[in-house]
């Protein structure tokens, strides 16, 4: 213990008068309508033999696997290699492929960040996020804060992000309300001329892949 | 299938509020905004919703909307927009004698 329990003195729990606040269980929460739903309905896919509980569990176990990383990659190939990066504007499935990245069924399109146009997505209505590419959506993504502002104050929501742009760059918000997710494809930052693909992967954040951020070099 | 709308049309989304399941967010209807992409015909979610084939399918579009057109009281660049995705049957035109 010591450090990594974040106090370094020796305590006995139990006559201690102020306790740790207890992290509430999963089962704290009430169980509402549409948790018992989806419960009660993989119980019943599982049940009818349409995929087993196995199946079920390593689907789960990929979606969870996704992480920036296969977005990261494309797009400091796309900086590297304009071919690749016209592809990818082209067809971002087609262009995953190439790098034996699965971006999976949905089609995702790029969106490239230029001097005079900067890029940031959105999803007003749920939280379409191009998940094969980049994992699962941060919190604030799918806050009903983010997806009203951004559409209705941009400038303001990305001055929270730490991203000030100036009036004559075009902010251009994509609201991803139907059958299309999207991916930014920002700007190769200053002084990086002379990095491989691989450390360009490296300066990819997944802010910078949602449009929140700039990228810098540090 | 054949699209009704091309590159460059303008085009003003059906200022309708119909019950259920519907992908054209509230802030955008009646608004007119610039095609931009025509990306492709998909089945219908707003009838898949509900279990039913989505046929006939949808062309989609991208369409642009300057935020000053959205918002009159836009705080920002004046040429921020908008890109939201359309489907056909949400869009009438909005060029001239149309």
């Amino acid at each position: 213990m010591g450090s990594e329990h974040g106090h370094d003195h020796e305590h006995d729990h139990g006559d201690w008068p102020y306790p740790h606040p207890k992290q509430p269980d999963l089962e704290d929460g009430p169980l509402t309508h549409h948790m018992a739903m989806t419960e009660a309905v993989a119980e019943l896919l599982i049940d009818k033999g349409i995929f087993s509980a196995d199946e079920f569990r390593r689907q789960l176990e990929l979606m969870d696997s996704k992480s920036p990383a296969e977005g990261a990659r494309m797009v400091a190939r796309a900086w590297a290699d304009p071919d690749f990066k016209a592809h990818m504007l082209e067809d971002v499935n087609a262009a995953a492929k190439e790098m034996d990245i699965d971006a999976g069924g949905i089609p995702i399109m790029a969106v490239e960040n230029t001097p005079d146009v900067h890029n940031v997505i959105v999803c007003t209505l749920c939280s379409c996020y191009p998940r094969n590419l980049i994992g699962l959506p941060p919190d604030w993504y799918k806050s009903r804060a983010y997806r009203s502002r951004m559409v209705r104050e941009p400038r303001a929501v990305l001055a929270e992000f730490g991203t000030v742009l100036p009036d004559d760059v075009e902010i251009r918000v994509h609201d991803s309300t139907a059958d299309l997710r999207y991916l930014v494809i920002p700007r190769r930052p200053e002084g990086t001329e002379g990095m491989d693909e691989e450390a360009l992967t490296a300066l990819v954040t997944r802010d910078s892949l949602i449009g929140v951020t700039h990228l810098k070099t540090e | 299938m054949t699209a009704r709308y091309s590159v460059g049309d303008k085009v003003r989304v059906r200022r309708a509020d119909p019950p259920g399941h519907v992908r054209t967010p509230t802030f955008i209807r009646g608004h007119a905004g610039t095609v931009t992409k025509v990306v492709g015909s998909f089945a219908n979610p707003e009838e898949l919703a509900y279990g039913r084939p989505g046929t006939p399918k949808q062309t989609l579009y991208w369409v642009q909307f300057p935020q000053t057109e959205l918002w009159p009281d836009y705080q920002g660049g004046l040429k921020d927009t908008s890109v939201v995705d359309v489907y056909e049957s949400w869009l009438d035109s909005a060029e001239e004698g149309a």
